[in-house]
Order: structure tokens, then sequence, then C-alpha cells
């Protein structure tokens, strides 16, 4: 098994006419995904021929999903744009729309998630993230597909490199699905959102979970485990070097005062029971004790 | 790349007149002659104001009350130049006085924590808010507003009641909460904040203070918002570097960084940091997160960029390659050193990892260039780009 995503998702690129769009949209295909169209508003009726698939194109979500059975979409739409194809995938009733466009304005994301709630029916995955693989099932979005396989342990995180580098120091062991949740200030899943899936995942044995300054999203999610997750967690939180005041790469990573230090993130997941370790390699290294391999 | 972008109180000032929030009259002046000529016209009693985006100035002795214009000319020229936590003072606000008689307090702010707006109000203005809101609590009011519904006429009057304002100023404070909304809203803000907002001996409720923050990422439906930028608090390297379109910020230590993705570079200047210590605490002299897909110029652009800065004593290029091809990396490395020539004297410490990582390495190794050294793991590397920058 893996989370969110598996060999059932269907998928449909928002975007992909696009130069984004059709570039990642031949990656996912060239890794298994199945991608059955795209969506881009006024294009409908056309088809693009990637690599021998020709895909047909759809002015909206709903009909995208009408015609293929798609359950899952992802979004290359540009910034300016992004917002009203998110709405159109929310209200199609889509049940998992992965954004990957970085640079959405924050009153935008905020009303396509406060629309997803109220509607109920989307579970939203970003803005401004990699997206998410489950090896050799599906792959959603940007992650290289060739790091490592399937395997036991479960990761989220909000840096698309550090995912990838972390996939990369446990590549020998695999993982069941690998999360990009995104760094801006609203996101549409969480930490703690993909904690629980890990947990109720029964092929996840254990969790890595890679967080960041700013925010209090680790310190929630510090919580979360110690009230509901049983499976080993270890974790890696980026910044402790940064200095106050300076916002380094994501919109959401900035210490302000005492608040988002690495520090306190740190010290909340240990008292969680959390492994946390101070670089890359030092976690996972605490990763292959717990495994044992 | 900005994310967002504070305003001086001026500009809040002049952004909620814009809108239709009561402010009193004011003008900026730059020089004292500039401060007595707006204290001429705005007529009798002011205060001087020093514009820094930093808390804390009245006790800092960057407020000031004068009598007269010349008055606020003496004032203002202490006020200029003045240092304020590290802001040096370059403009102050003239601003009509007002006898006060209550001040409370207002804001509107993205609540992370809860993926939603929030606004904040407070009888109990004027003071710094984060005290009131650690030492009694139940006199800030805290409501969620939904993004897609706003501040209503309902809404107003909810939170009006939750803070318990006064009723003789209660409309005038529903009236400001929906203007306020407009602004946020309207102007794509991420905080907008009124402390204090105060009621004058003769009833009226205006914004004395204010603090407004933007979303740069908001920046393509608001071409005006580019004028309110502070250009001369940014730093040379990073002026140089926004230019390019690179994602830049100068820190104090002596290895420059280089990565992709600001995850990894974060972690990266960690790792430095960490390995530094073993090294008379070499530390990281900037974060560089050249994105994903990042072309060969790209990195040519962040690598000049960081030769460039006289602090840096060696460089660490950390490379992931997800989107991004190693091979690009190497060759904008290449052509970088190649277009810098003799002006290129640091060592360069290069880790590459992932997508066509073997034609990355082969291509450094090819150039034979007598600055690049390679390293295999990003812990090794570190470490070497510390021991160098140490020499």
């Amino acid at each position: 098994m893996s989370i969110f995503i598996d060999n059932k998702s269907i998928v449909i690129v928002q975007g992909m006419t696009g130069a984004e769009g059709t570039k990642h949209t031949k990656r996912m295909l060239a890794s298994g995904t199945k991608i059955v169209g795209g969506v881009t508003p006024g294009k409908g009726g056309q088809s693009v021929d990637i690599d021998g698939h020709t895909l047909p194109v759809f002015n909206t979500v709903a009909e995208a999903m009408k015609a293929t059975g798609a359950n899952t979409s992802v979004v290359f739409v540009p910034p300016k744009f992004a917002k009203a194809a998110v709405i159109d995938a929310i209200d199609a009733s889509m049940p998992l729309v992965v954004v990957i466009t970085e640079g959405i304005p924050v009153h935008d994301s905020a009303s396509f998630y406060a629309h997803a709630v109220s509607k109920g029916t989307t579970r939203i995955i970003g803005p401004n993230c990699p997206g998410l693989i489950s090896p050799g099932k599906s792959n959603v979005g940007i992650i290289p597909a060739d790091i490592t396989s399937s395997g036991p342990i479960g990761l989220v995180s909000k840096s698309g490199t550090l995912t990838y580098q972390m996939m990369y120091e446990l590549r020998d062991i695999g993982f069941s699905t690998a999360v990009g949740i995104g760094g801006d200030p609203v996101i549409g899943t969480t930490h703690i959102d993909c904690l629980r899936a890990f947990q109720d995942d029964p092929d996840t044995k254990a969790i890595v979970m890679i967080g960041e300054i700013g925010g209090d999203a680790e310190e929630r999610a510090a919580a979360f485990i110690s009230e509901y997750v049983t499976k080993p967690v270890v974790g890696y939180v980026a910044g402790f070097t940064a200095p106050e005041g300076k916002t380094m790469g994501h919109a959401g990573a900035i210490v302000s005062g005492s608040s988002g230090t690495a520090q306190a993130k740190k010290d909340a997941l240990e008292a969680a029971g959390v492994k946390v370790g101070k670089t890359p390699s030092e976690s996972a290294q605490l990763m292959r004790a717990i495994l044992g391999r | 790349m900005e994310f967002s972008v504070d305003l001086f109180e001026y500009q809040a000032r002049d952004l909620f007149e814009k809108h239709g929030i009561p402010v009193l009259s004011a003008a900026i002046a730059t020089t004292a002659d500039q401060a007595h000529d707006a204290a001429a016209k705005i007529g009798g009693k002011v205060v001087v104001k020093a514009q820094v985006k930093v808390g804390g100035r009245g006790k800092a002795g960057g407020v000031k009350v004068a009598a007269d214009a010349n008055e606020a000319k003496e004032k203002a020229s202490a006020i200029l130049g003045m240092d304020i936590k590290g802001h040096t003072v370059r403009t102050v606000m003239i601003a009509q006085a007002a006898p006060i008689e209550s001040e409370y307090y207002l804001a509107i702010l993205l609540d992370r924590s809860n993926r939603t707006f929030l606004v904040m109000a407070s009888v109990s203005g004027g003071m710094d808010i984060e005290e009131v809101a650690h030492t009694a609590p139940e006199k800030l009011a805290k409501i969620p507003v939904d993004a897609n519904v706003g501040i209503s006429t309902e809404k107003a009057k909810e939170i009006v009641t939750a803070a318990a304002f006064p009723a003789d100023v209660a409309s005038q404070v529903e009236k400001v909460l929906l203007t306020l909304w407009k602004v946020f809203q309207s102007e794509d803000a991420t905080l907008v904040e009124i402390n204090p907002l105060v009621k004058t001996v003769d009833g009226k409720v205006i914004a004395l203070d204010g603090k407004v923050t933007l979303d740069d990422n908001a920046g393509f439906r608001h071409p005006d918002h580019e004028a309110l930028i502070d250009h001369a608090a940014t730093n040379a390297l990073e002026a140089a570097a926004k230019e390019k379109d690179l994602n830049y910020v100068k820190l104090d230590g002596q290895v420059g960084i280089i990565g992709n993705g600001a995850g990894l570079v974060m972690s990266t200047l960690d790792v430095v940091a960490y390995a530094g210590e073993k090294f008379g605490g070499v530390r990281p002299a900037n974060f560089l997160d050249i994105g994903g897909g990042a072309s060969a110029q790209v990195m040519a652009d962040g690598l000049s960029i960081i030769l460039g800065d006289s602090d840096v004593k060696s460089v660490f290029v950390n490379v992931f390659g997800g989107i991004t091809a190693c091979d690009a990396v190497a060759n904008g490395i290449v052509q970088a050193l190649d277009l810098l020539g003799s002006k290129a004297t640091k060592p360069i410490v290069v880790r590459l990892d992932g997508n066509n990582v073997i034609e990355g390495r082969a291509i450094l190794k090819a150039a034979a260039h007598p600055l690049i050294e390679q390293v295999d793991t990003m812990d090794g590397a570190a470490n070497r780009a510390a021991e160098l920058a140490a020499k």
C-alpha cells in the first residue's frame, strides 16, 4: 500500500499544454503514472502527443473526469490562473489535487483552501510543492522517479530537494510514499495529515518527517505524534543557523522573534519521542538504526 | 526575491487614506527644512515620527511632539540620521497632533496555523499587543475570517461586541473594520494593523499608526506596489542578485553557498556551520537557491555574485539534481570560471548527485580547473569548504 496515490490513480494534468506541464507530463508517463489527459480552458477538443501517448485536452476538470474517470489532478498552471484552475477541480469534486505551481498569492491559496474545506470532497496537496510519489505505483508531480524504489519508509517534507536528498540517503531501503507538502504559508495537506495517513497505512513501518524554520507546523505535528502515532518517527529540521528576520527561500521560512526556530521544533519533536538528526545524513543513520538496516 | 514587503508607517497611512480609513494630516520629510515646511502647512501642534521598520522607536527617542514649525525642524534634525536598533532614520513623518481619549487595537492577518484569516481587536491598544496577548489574553478578541466571505457588517458587529468596544464608538469601529478588510483583500496584504486606533476627545475614531505587509507573490496584479519597496535598505549584493532574479540572502560568514531548492540550501547552511566549528567558527556567507531546473546561465550568474563578495573565502556548490541536471550545473560552473578569468581566485568545492550526475562529474573532471575540487558527499564537501575558508 501507500498513501494518497497508488496504481489505481488516474491522473489529469491541468496546464498540460504549457511548457512545464508538457515537460513533466513526459517525465510522469516515463515513470509509469497513468495519465489520461489534460485540462486547458479554451483548448478543449485538441490532443497532445507525448512519447507515443495521445492525450486529449478538455476545457474543464468536470469534462475530463467524465470522459476519463480521472481521480487525481496535478496543476502546472501559472500563478495568475492557478486559483481558477484549482477552484475548477474542487467544483468537479476531484478527490486529489496536487498543486505544483510556485508563487501563488496567499489570498488565492487561502481562498481555494477555504473552498475545498467547505465543499469537503477534495484533498489539496501544495501549492509550491514537488508533489508525491509512491515508487513503482504512481508519481504525481516533479519528484525524480529513479532515486529509489518501493519500501517501508513514509516521508513527509516541506522541501523538494530535501525530499530527494533523504530518499537518496535511504535509497537501498525504499519508500511507501514520499510527500512534498510545500513551503507556502497556506497549504492544503499538512505534516499531520500525512502522519495520520502513514500511521494508518499497513505498509509503512517508519516515518521520516522533514521540517524547516517558520510557523508552528512542526510543533503541532509533535503534539499529534504524541497522541496518535505509534510507528517510529525520525525528524530533520533545516535552518538551525538561519538568522532572525531573513526569509530563507520559502515564503514561510522565516524566524520571527522566539517563534519558528529550528531548535524549538527539534525540542518539541524530541519531547514527542521523535529522534531528530542534526543533518540529513544523521537522520538517515537514525532511521537505519530503527529499521536495523 | 522577496516574499513580503513591509511598509513604512507613512506608506501604511497613505494606503489607509486611499481606501477611506480616517487618518490625520501628515507629510514626510527627509531634511529638517522639509520638516519645518510640512509642520507649517499642517499648522499647530505636530508629532515628528522616525520612519523605521522596527518597534520601540518611541522609547529610543524617535517620536517627539513639537509645538510649532520651528520646533518641528529642531526635533526632525535630532531624529534624522538617528540609529534605532540598527536602522538609520532617513525619513520622518510630520503628523497633526490629536488630543487622545482612548487607544484601541485592530488587525487583520494571515493565520498560518489555521490556514485562514484572523481579526484581532482590543480596547487596550497603544502598547505592545504581544504583551497584552501574553499578560491579559481576555482583552484581545480573536475572530477567524473566511477568505471567501470576508468581513460583512454582521461580522464587524460580532468583532466589536467580542472586543467590548464602547457603544459610542461602535459604529465608527465597524466602519473601520469593513474598510480595513477592503485594504487587506484588495491590496493582497498578509497583515494590516492599526495600533493605536484612537478615540479623540471630540469622539472621532482615527488610525494613528499602522503596519502593513504586502504579499510579493501578488505583485503581478499590483504594479504600484513596486514603488513601495525600500531599495535603500537592500544590500548591494542582494540588489545585484535580484536583478538576475536569484533567490539570494547575504549572511555574515566566509563560505559562499550555492544550492538548488530552498530546503536543501538551508540544510547546507547548517551543515557548513557545524563543519565550521572545527575550523575556527567559519560560517556560511550567504543563502543562494538557484531553484529547480536551473540552466548553466543561472549557475554562472550565481557564481559571479558569490565570487564578487569580498567576505567569501571559499565556495560550496551543493546540488541534488531532481529537475536540475548535474551536467547543466557543471557546464555553468565551467562557463562562469571562463567568464571571470583571473578574477576568480577562490576555491570551489562541488558536490553533485542525482539527475545526470555521471555526466556532470565528468565535465568538471575534464575541465580540470585548478580552483575546482569535487567531493562526493554533502557532509564531506561542507567539511572541505569550511577547511578552505579557514586557511
